[in-house]
């Protein structure tokens, strides 16, 4: 009697049950007409060979927002035509036969307000993982301003960061403390405050050190305050040493954080590998109590490097100033790390800038305003040493943190010497850049003629003058105008 | 005795005026206000230095806010003087540069006050030998 086979079924090519195609589904509209309020994406999908490249558009626009493999009637329960994402821009890629940019607009209220988590369960969910595309790389987000609006940003930014420790004009210099493991508390500290007196602003734990059983962190802490107070007093300076709280669970992380508050750092730092709902909450902490919040990106690499597949670091840029870090490695372009010289340019933008203009030269894809979000300063670090220092100024300007690890602690006269060393070398370029000089060209000259006064710069240019590292990047633009090569 | 490391060109030495009139210049070009100001208590966490009258704004010569600094040092020829050259830009309404032009001819420096706390703690205090041997104004 209650067979349901026998109801009237829905009269609809669109919700026939079965499989059509994603375009057909509203998932690909030509003509649609972006919102201000839209969050729009960029792909770079790579589609499975015969798949039409619209179809594999539309295909990640629906993965990513309502749709599954098969119709279902209960979309009819919803405002469907809105929620569905809506890839309307397809481009091939230069100088590539089987890579195309899609373009997608979602509705800003696919996404809860202040979220990273839920945002990027969206962008880089299942979709990452979905067999009709061979590869796929999320290249840019264009992040609309009432939706940026919702979260805090950078809790100190650059501005505040530089009014609290006193440095104007001239990129900030730091180092990482090196072993990077096995050194016990006492030997840390000794490195921390040779470093800072020699003229370093920072010191740094690197991404590993947590809690080990060389050195555990209460151990670190105390130390390393007692040597950053110690080279304030020896140079009449705010000094300060990133104290990492990395650690296993959110609870013990806080612990850490309060006793650096404690013992009166003024920053601390977290791994990127902690997750984005743990960078959120710790930087909410970190607005709450006042210190500065350093990101180390460890883990970027196993998804930014390669071009075919993840996700571009620009857009990592773009989460880590929404949530609220004030700190980011953004690459040297001259060091060890991969780093092509305009895509990192255009990471440093991304984090600096108030607005961002579309330029493809730089790989920014969007117009976006930060909607007054906090400017996050660009960390260089990773084998970059005194000799650079004309080439670092030029590419990567005023508002960054210059660490020297190797290039301070393996100055053959010591860790102040090296300290000396690169502080020297930063003022006197930024002195010779001011005072209108082709400090790009003269660079080695300038540098010589400070070493005159300074034999640890002296020491160190001989030492490190032939150290280059010229490999091609892997993770390049497709626009450049320039080839690719490494910039020294 | 120490040599306070604050400021951009510490580590150099001390700046000419020829050197400086060109940082000065450099400043008025980026559109940057220059404002002079003094201290005899150079604590790093002194905000707050002694202001030599109000910032340069719209000053296009160099050598008017020379003169300035030279007025500055005459009137205090033993305190620490620096410029600060501020930058209106939205988004930055900071400092744009900041360096010393003057030291005293002898600089005594700081210590550490170290309080033993709980456990291992210690509370660290920087104090500064000129301030505590001397009232204001005669530390120099």
């Amino acid at each position: 009697m209650n067979d349901v086979s026998e109801r009237t079924r829905i009269k609809s090519e669109r919700y026939e049950s079965g499989v059509i195609p994603y375009k057909k589904m509203g998932y690909w509209d030509a003509d649609y007409s972006v919102k201000e309020t839209d969050v729009l994406v960029l792909f770079r999908i790579t589609p499975q060979p015969g798949v039409d490249p619209i179809e594999a558009a539309a295909a990640v626009a629906g993965e990513s927002s309502t749709a599954t493999w098969t119709v279902v009637w209960t979309d009819l329960l919803t405002a469907c035509d809105i929620y569905r994402a809506k890839a309307y821009f397809v481009e091939q890629v230069p100088n590539s036969t089987n890579e195309f940019f899609s373009f997608i607009a979602y509705e800003c209220d696919l996404f809860e307000e202040a979220s990273i988590a839920n945002l990027t369960a969206s962008i880089i969910g299942n979709v990452f993982g979905f067999k009709a595309v061979k590869a796929l790389r999320l290249e840019d987000m264009r992040l609309p301003y009432g939706y940026l609006k919702t979260f805090l940003g950078p809790a100190t930014g650059v501005i505040v960061e530089r009014e609290r420790l006193d440095i104007f004009g001239r990129p900030l210099l730091g180092a990482t403390v090196k072993p990077k493991l096995g050194l016990s508390g006492k030997n840390y500290g000794r490195v921390v405050y040779e470093g800072l007196r020699g003229g370093l602003d920072f010191l740094k734990d690197d991404e590993n050190i947590n809690s080990q059983p060389f050195m555990r962190w209460r151990e670190r802490y105390l130390y390393v305050i007692e040597g950053v107070n110690k080279a304030a007093a020896k140079t009449g300076t705010v000094k300060g040493s990133y104290l990492n709280v990395t650690a296993a669970t959110m609870e013990e992380m806080y612990e850490r954080a309060e006793f650096a508050r404690e013992v009166g750092s003024v920053i601390i730092m977290i791994d990127l590998i902690i997750g984005y709902t743990a960078i959120q909450s710790i930087s909410y902490w970190a607005r709450k109590n006042d210190l500065i919040l350093h990101l180390h990106r460890a883990g970027h690499s196993t998804y930014t490097r390669q071009k075919n597949h993840g996700v571009n670091f620009r857009v990592i840029c773009k989460w880590m100033r929404m949530a609220g870090v004030d700190h980011i490695h953004a690459g040297t372009v001259v060091g060890k790390l991969e780093g092509d010289p305009n895509a990192v340019k255009g990471f440093y933008d991304t984090l600096l800038l108030p607005v961002l203009k579309e330029n493809r030269n730089l790989g920014i894809f969007f117009d976006m305003d930060w909607a007054s979000l906090r400017k996050c300063l660009p960390v260089a670090s990773g084998g970059i040493h005194c000799g650079q220092m004309h080439q670092l100024v030029q590419l990567l300007g005023e508002d960054v943190v210059l660490q020297f690890g190797g290039g301070t602690i393996g100055h053959p006269d010591g860790i102040q010497a090296g300290a000396t060393a690169n502080r020297v070398a930063l003022e006197s370029m930024i002195l010779a850049r001011n005072e209108g000089r082709n400090y790009v060209e003269e660079g080695p000259e300038i540098l010589k003629a400070a070493s005159k006064d300074c034999r640890p710069l002296q020491v160190a240019l001989d030492l490190w003058k032939a150290i280059t590292f010229n490999y091609a990047s892997t993770d390049t633009l497709d626009y450049e105008a320039t080839p690719t090569k490494s910039a020294s | 005795m120490i040599r306070i490391q604050q400021g951009s060109f510490s580590l150099l030495a001390d700046l000419t005026d020829d050197q400086i009139r060109k940082q000065i210049e450099y400043s008025i070009k980026k559109g940057f206000a220059v404002g002079i100001e003094w201290t005899d208590d150079p604590h790093p966490r002194n905000s707050y230095w002694e202001m030599w009258g109000l910032p340069l704004f719209n000053v296009p010569d160099a050598a008017t806010i020379l003169y300035e600094i030279n007025e500055a040092r005459k009137a205090h020829p033993n305190v620490y003087i620096k410029i600060n050259a501020f930058n209106n830009t939205r988004g930055i309404e900071s400092t744009g540069l900041s360096f010393i032009v003057q030291r005293p001819s002898f600089e005594p420096g700081f210590y550490l006050v170290r309080q033993e706390g709980r456990g291992r703690h210690i509370v660290y205090t920087l104090q500064s030998y000129a301030v505590q041997a001397s009232a204001e104004g005669s530390r120099y």
